[in-house]
């Protein structure tokens, strides 16, 4: 089996976790930035991070044989402080050249309030300034639905963002619909306790089909499990699913998305 | 037999929470609701459990109260 980890924030797990992954079958991963547990205090904060990930992270990977990729943003949860979140995008076209950067992410919205919304229009600017790919982070739980529908609206408006070049993800059964039906693809985030169940996922694959989706294990600090993807392969497996449609989706599917950004080689 | 042991894990945390003093708080309430969709007919039951804890608005909120997500829509008031 091979695999490609299309989220997964590697600054909070150990070392083992790679070689887990490597073992496997992962060859590419993509770390889009996030929020830390707590608030960074100042633009100079982020810098710091966003060298971590196009410069620590990558010679962690390649330890191990996988490709690392990132995104860069500041997370919706850190996007209420307005004057943050404007320091922070001035300093992102620094990093925009970075040899592993695949683009914008992951923006999107938390509470769905009126400064994230703004935030989030200027991340989508920003990226179609410079023609960068879009990853999208739905909230969590009851908001999810509402945010969702005004983030699609967000994508929308702007007539300059291509669909297929923005991936939203954390879709589940109430939000999966809406995303491919504006053109999008859709990213399900197998979680051992919120988002979505191995099961769920593949229940979603059999009724939406294998277009435009992938899966992720978005592996951070929290409870989260890095070899979810594999482990949800081996349990469509086990439904008795053929090899050519998991490989589509744990493979196939990332890449397709991933390559339209030239810099995404395996 | 998995979602037998999922299904009797949900009966002993209502068992729990009769068995607890105090108020119970909204997300109850709106468990309940969500639980009478695992009786309606048709393949969206899923679908339809998620809607029952979603902010049904539409509208951006004014400030973010915080960071976190408590499972269920408060409603307006909260």
């Amino acid at each position: 089996m091979r695999f490609i980890e299309p989220h997964a924030h590697m600054v909070s797990r150990t070392t083992d976790d790679y070689a887990d992954m490597a073992t496997a079958g992962c060859v590419a991963l993509c770390e889009p930035a996030f929020w830390a547990g707590f608030d960074r205090g100042s633009a100079d904060g982020f810098r710091d991070y966003f060298r971590q990930l196009t410069e620590v992270e990558p010679r962690r990977a390649a330890n191990y044989g996988i490709k690392h990729f990132t995104w860069l943003c500041i997370n919706p949860k850190e996007s209420e402080d307005m004057a943050l979140a404007a320091d922070v995008l001035s300093v992102i076209p620094e990093f925009m050249e970075c040899p592993n950067v695949l683009g914008i992410g992951e923006i999107g919205l938390n509470k769905n309030s009126r400064n994230e919304i703004k935030v989030l229009q200027q991340h989508v600017d920003l990226a179609a300034a410079h023609d960068q790919l879009i990853l999208v982070h739905t909230p969590h739980l009851e908001d999810k639905h509402k945010g969702t529908r005004l983030i699609l609206d967000v994508l929308k408006y702007d007539s300059r963002i291509n669909p297929e070049r923005v991936m939203i993800d954390h879709v589940e059964e109430h939000t999966i619909g809406m995303v491919l039906d504006a053109g999008h693809w859709g990213g399900m985030t197998l979680y051992p306790e919120s988002k979505c169940s191995p099961a769920r996922a593949i229940d979603m694959v059999e009724r939406f089909g294998s277009e435009r989706l992938w899966w992720d294990a978005a592996c951070d600090w929290g409870p989260s499990v890095p070899l979810a993807v594999p482990r949800t392969a081996c349990e469509m497996r086990r439904r008795g699913h053929d090899e050519s449609l998991i490989e589509k989706i744990i493979f196939e599917n990332p890449k397709s998305f991933l390559s339209q950004n030239d810099r995404f080689q395996l | 037999m998995d979602a037998r042991h999922k299904l009797i894990d949900i009966a002993a945390f209502l068992d729990r929470v009769e068995r607890a003093e105090g108020d119970a708080d909204f997300r109850l309430e709106a468990f309940h609701v969500a639980m009478k969709r695992l009786d309606d007919k048709g393949k969206d039951r899923a679908q339809d459990v998620l809607m029952a804890f979603s902010d049904p608005t539409e509208e951006p909120i004014p400030v973010a109260p915080g960071k976190g997500a408590c499972g269920a829509w408060p409603g307006e008031s909260e």
